[in-house]
């Protein structure tokens, strides 16, 4: 496939090695990462940004993921003024304050996480999507700060909540404040449960470690998109410590439904309506009970 | 080499096998020894003072799970009364990487819960080196509950590598076992002191270490990934852990100076597994002194307390 390619626009075609799904700024044709189809970008954007061959689910930038599913014209975002925090002064073999800097030029954002209030058709909700492409879409202080902000919010307007997870689990160079913020996060979200406030919680590729083991496993209902990879630890690792190759198909969005840990895996496609129609459903009764229809006055 | 001693501590181990040998020349020959044993022994104690002075966190990252360091079975022996432990999750199995169960500390009754890894090959691959599967997990939820529900205070005792990255402990749920547990600590009606005694494993730490008050010994450590696994990841080369280390703060007198913990406890000269009694001892004092902090607080208060102590983790 990369041969005639090759031939045909030299140019494109190293472009296409690696992670290309979101970011070829200008790009006209993306390769399918699934069945190697070459796809016409506009049309991609159009059918969003799953192969209209395979059906594979490219990765979303937050900012686009949001855009995706949010309502147009009803979008505000919020706390875009909390930024990450570099409490270690950590340094690998760089410092942790370039690769952030780094990462926020590449994605254009501040943090790997953004949150907006909006609406789903009628229903309005606060919504977060993280970003893989900032740092791995890892779970720093400012993530979880952002996290936590959101949930104060949606309760504060009795909201539900959708968050959309996609990272590599806590990031490393905070230590042992990214690991709390799975306790802040996960404590969070039960706050919204003993308050009866909904929380959805989207799963997509690829999903790991300490965000799958805190708050993206604790929605009300948890929902993943086809063929996402979910799970603890990550693939490699269990190799090492089973040394044994894993079976076909593991940690899929597919094996997570098929052990009971997802309540559905859903097409990109039908997202918005699916989770509108939960939503409408598990908040028929609060709704009923104070009289109060999804446009209310507050929003 | 000997096994039992770490790298560092080999100066120590040749010292100690030399006061031995003089030992049993002195009692097979009736020789008095005496003076020359004392004086090695001085001597002994002055190299592990040396020694012990100047740690760096790579050393203490070793300590912390030292071949004879102490687990949790050791304190609750020392520390408490007698043990009823408690077994099973109730759905699937017992795992013995968690132990669990009802004692008392000083009379009062309390829950006791912790890691426990395994002393003998035997033992160790029973309780899966302290790794935790889900029935792990569940088993600590259900003995939590069960805690809050007789209002029995809770003490966690934490001691792991991390959760098991297992084909089966996945296919279990480890995520939404850890998850899950991380809610439920954060809203139990009941005092939960958790203390660190040896590694504090990313995750697999936390989901029994959601607490009102968290202790730290002086040679634990508590970290997102363990120096191996961020050298590894990050200069990618598992030869930079001592490096990884440093980096990352995870020795406990560097988080006690973050705020990440709430007290250190001292360990004896040469750390705890060279005077095991003498720890538990120093930990039953802090044990017994923070609980009595938080009996002043209500319910209500106790969850919020345990709330806000998290919020401190964020940013401005």
């Amino acid at each position: 496939m990369t041969n005639w390619l090759n031939r045909l626009i030299p140019s494109l075609s190293s472009k296409l090695e690696g992670d290309v799904s979101s970011h070829i700024p200008k790009g006209i044709w993306n390769k399918c990462k699934q069945c190697d189809a070459i796809l016409y970008q506009p049309e991609l954007d159009r059918n969003m940004h799953v192969c209209q061959k395979c059906d594979y689910h490219f990765r979303l930038s937050a900012r686009q993921r949001l855009s995706l599913f949010l309502n147009q014209n009803t979008v505000e975002e919020l706390f875009q003024t909390v930024k990450p925090l570099d409490r270690l002064k950590f340094k690998d073999t760089k410092k942790y304050k370039d690769r952030l800097l780094s990462a926020q030029k590449t994605t254009g954002e501040i943090e790997a996480i953004l949150c907006m209030k909006g609406a789903l058709d009628d229903v309005q909700v606060v919504a977060l999507a993280s970003d893989f492409n900032f740092m791995a879409g890892s779970m720093s202080s400012a993530v979880g700060e952002k996290f936590v902000r959101a949930v104060d919010h949606a309760l504060g307007l009795k909201l539900p909540l959708i968050c959309f997870a996609v990272s590599g689990g806590a990031r490393m160079q905070e230590s042992l404040f990214s690991l709390m913020q799975m306790a802040r996060t996960s404590a969070a979200v039960e706050k919204m449960k003993q308050q009866g406030i909904p929380f959805i919680s989207v799963l997509t590729d690829p999903c790991y470690g300490g965000v799958t083991a805190s708050y993206a496993m604790l929605g009300d209902i948890n929902i993943a998109e086809p063929k996402a990879s979910i799970g603890f630890a990550g693939p490699r690792v269990i190799e090492q410590t089973v040394r044994e190759k894993l079976p076909e198909g593991f940690q899929s969005s597919e094996f997570l439904m098929e052990h009971g840990a997802i309540d559905m895996v859903i097409h990109r496609h039908h997202l918005k309506a699916t989770i509108t129609r939960l939503l409408r459903r598990m908040l028929a009764y609060q709704h009923s009970k104070v009289g109060l229809l999804a446009h209310h006055k507050d929003f | 080499m000997n096994p039992n001693y770490l790298t560092f501590e080999q100066p120590i181990a040749e010292l100690e096998a030399k006061i031995e040998e003089l030992r049993l020349v002195g009692s097979n020959r009736g020789v008095n020894l005496a003076d020359e044993v004392i004086n090695l022994e001085n001597k002994c104690a002055k190299l592990i003072q040396s020694i012990f002075k100047s740690l760096t966190p790579w050393q203490i990252s070793q300590l912390a799970r030292h071949p004879k360091r102490p687990h949790t079975l050791d304190y609750i022996k020392l520390i408490f009364g007698e043990f009823d432990e408690l077994h099973g999750d109730r759905q699937f199995a017992d795992d013995l990487a968690i132990i669990a169960g009802i004692t008392e500390l000083d009379g009062k009754p309390v829950v006791v819960l912790g890691h426990q890894k395994g002393r003998e090959v035997k033992e160790k691959i029973q309780r899966n080196f302290g790794m935790p599967r889900p029935e792990g997990y569940r088993k600590a939820a259900r003995i939590m509950s069960f805690a809050e529900r007789f209002r029995l205070p809770i003490f966690t005792f934490i001691d792991t590598p991390g959760a098991y990255p297992g084909v089966d402990a996945e296919k279990r749920g480890q995520s939404e076992a850890i998850a899950s547990n991380l809610a439920l600590m954060s809203r139990l009606k009941t005092p939960i002191i958790s203390t660190v005694i040896g590694e504090g494993g990313s995750g697999g730490a936390l989901a029994i270490g959601v607490c009102n008050t968290l202790l730290a010994l002086q040679y634990s450590t508590y970290s997102v990934i363990s120096p191996e696994g961020c050298a590894s990841i990050l200069w990618k080369t598992a030869d930079k852990s001592a490096e990884a280390a440093a980096a990352m703060g995870l020795h406990a007198d560097r988080l006690l100076e973050l705020g990440l913990i709430d007290r250190l406890i001292t360990e004896p000269l040469g750390g705890a597994h060279r005077n095991t009694v003498e720890m538990a001892l120093q930990l039953k004092q802090a044990l017994t002194h923070e609980l009595q902090k938080l009996s002043t607080l209500s319910d209500t208060e106790l969850v919020e307390q345990r709330y806000s102590r998290l919020q401190i983790f964020g940013v401005p």
